[in-house]
């Protein structure tokens, strides 16, 4: 008993103490092992291999980020990938932004928390089952195609469409949240202030309304983009033959880690780059 | 906002549509565990609950599902610890590189699942091989309390930035040691907050694929990559079927749960 006073009388008389018994596990965990074997991978994508062995030669040599602005296959895959991502996010933000400006501001108050999570729920099924959810839609005779029929036309099929559609899907509560939680704060006076100058519902809407509300557009994008960037699954799933830098970071794995990691670096960097410029548009504080 | 009742029309058809788009591929998710053919084409020509007893009875859907609750327990156990431990840090202390902590604690849910994969992957084949360790259910668990951290993390400084630390002071100027104080009025007041984050801990762990693909052993197959591998094989579609209506409707709880008990649950609150 006594002893467990003393150690609670020490621990509070020095906060530097209970700081470094705080800090120490948790600084182990994410310090040592997560940054540690991240640096190390990064650093392996200046290394090259053996092309018969297979094995990793460590001497430093920036020809992996060489091959990876010359070679076409690679040059043409990462802007596929951007490509995709940004289509993904602009998808999302065309979907969501009305669907958003409903559930904030035109359904009935008490509605409104209801329809907050029925978009939440979703969030939290399955990444896995949802991609094969659109797998059983864009199959050959599903639903897709049934729906399509009437209209003399067919689903896309497994494929590059397929699998902006799938994201899209995957990543839509992302966006749609952001958008609502922005239009929910949106002051009613400024609405009406506009209006008392004489602005009708779309210039308001222009001039007030989008201003303020695409900092959380730009907040949701910076999901659906960096999401959508690093996903392979997917495209095994349903895009055919489709190659996304993920795939091409997968595929690489075995024979050539490092080409791998320097190829894991591109999607790392545009994330970066794109957070950066997200930033500028005040998005991220509103993360 | 004046609206025009032509906008409010488009509007309503709108999010109408929105919902469609969200619910229907669930819904069918559904209705296709009930379909009695292998195959996927719509409309199904009959509807039984067969394929239901045919998963009950399959071996390795259940092996993947106990392997899965497993690795969920383990990590959300690993993630509660370090998540609460850094919390405190930054809630209730101020130090140099507190804001990169914050940072690094993001980090493993903001890069791509396939470079976090591949970083412990290669970490863990050159320092743990030559101890005589292998890829296991163990380097499962390590990989997904990394990233599992976070959620954790962010619901319980949510709380502790809500509730000052006078409660604390007041119980110690009533006679409190640190431990009392902690047991007594600290701890019930962030215990919702960290049932809700290690709920939602768990749904994140139960539910990945990308970290688990390069760090679990050979023997090793979680739910997750137990529906990847047979969802190609014809022969297995009906039971694979089945797994995810059960997954879709299982993934109601968390949620439900988490909402009721926290009200700063942050939404979205992966990252």
């Amino acid at each position: 008993m006594a002893l467990i006073t003393r150690t609670a009388g020490a621990l509070h008389r020095r906060p530097r103490l209970r700081l470094t018994l705080l800090l120490t596990a948790p600084l182990l965990w994410l310090a040592v092992l997560y940054l540690g074997s991240l640096s190390v991978l990064f650093v392996s994508a200046f290394w090259t291999t053996n092309s018969f062995t297979s094995e990793v030669v460590k001497v430093w040599s920036t020809d992996n980020f060489h091959e990876l602005f010359t070679v076409p296959v690679f040059r043409q895959v990462i802007l596929r990938s951007v490509g995709v991502a940004l289509a993904v996010t602009a998808l999302c933000a065309v979907i969501a932004f009305p669907l958003a400006f409903y559930t904030a501001r035109v359904a009935k108050p008490k509605w409104r928390p209801l329809l907050v999570v029925a978009i939440l729920t979703p969030l939290w099924a399955s990444y896995l089952v949802k991609v094969y959810a659109w797998r059983l839609i864009l199959s050959e005779g599903g639903l897709a195609d049934w729906m399509l029929k009437p209209f003399g036309l067919s689903g896309p099929g497994y494929g590059l469409t397929a699998a902006v559609l799938t994201l899209t899907y995957l990543w839509l509560p992302y966006m749609i949240l952001p958008i609502h939680t922005a239009l929910e704060q949106l002051p009613a006076n400024l609405l009406d202030a506009s209006a008392d100058l004489g602005a009708r519902g779309w210039r308001t809407f222009r001039s007030v309304v989008l201003p303020m509300v695409l900092p959380s557009v730009a907040a949701g994008s910076v999901f659906t983009f960096s999401l959508s960037l690093g996903d392979y699954i997917t495209v095994q799933i349903v895009g055919g033959k489709t190659q996304l830098i993920g795939n091409l970071v997968y595929s690489n794995i075995e024979l050539n880690l490092p080409m791998a990691a320097a190829l894991g670096t591109v999607p790392v960097v545009v994330i970066v780059l794109y957070l950066l410029a997200m930033r500028r548009t005040g998005a991220l504080s509103s993360l | 906002m004046q609206l025009s009742r032509s906008a409010r029309i488009a509007l309503r058809v709108a999010a109408g549509f929105g919902f469609v788009v969200i619910y229907v591929p669930l819904l069918l998710v559904l209705v296709n565990s009930l379909n009695p053919d292998r195959s996927a084409s719509w409309p199904p020509s009959g509807l039984t609950l067969h394929w239901w007893s045919v998963a009950w009875d399959n071996s390795g859907a259940r092996a993947a599902l106990w392997t899965s609750v497993k690795a969920g327990l383990g990590a959300t156990a690993i993630a509660l610890a370090l998540g609460t431990l850094i919390a405190f840090a930054v809630a209730r202390h101020r130090f140099f590189g507190r804001d990169a902590i914050s940072f690094v604690v993001v980090l493993p849910i903001a890069l791509p699942g396939i470079v976090t994969g591949i970083a412990l992957n290669s970490a863990f084949s050159t320092v743990l091989e030559p101890l005589g360790v292998g890829l296991g259910l163990f380097t499962v668990v390590v990989g997904h309390a990394t990233f599992c951290i976070v959620v954790v993390f962010n619901n319980v400084v949510a709380r502790l930035r809500r509730t000052s630390g006078s409660y604390e002071e007041a119980a110690m100027d009533l006679g409190a040691n640190t431990f009392r104080a902690f047991a007594d009025v600290t701890f019930p007041l962030v215990r919702s907050a960290l049932f809700a984050g290690g709920l939602l801990a768990f749904a994140l762990s139960f539910d990945e694929i990308v970290v688990t693909t390069f760090t679990a052993g050979p023997g090793v197959e979680t739910l997750p990559i137990w529906i990847f591998n047979n969802m190609t094989r014809p022969q297995q579609a009906p039971v694979v079927n089945v797994v995810a209506a059960v997954l879709v409707l299982l993934s109601v709880i968390p949620i439900y749960v988490a909402q009721r008990l926290s009200a700063d649950t942050a939404t979205g609150s992966r990252v």
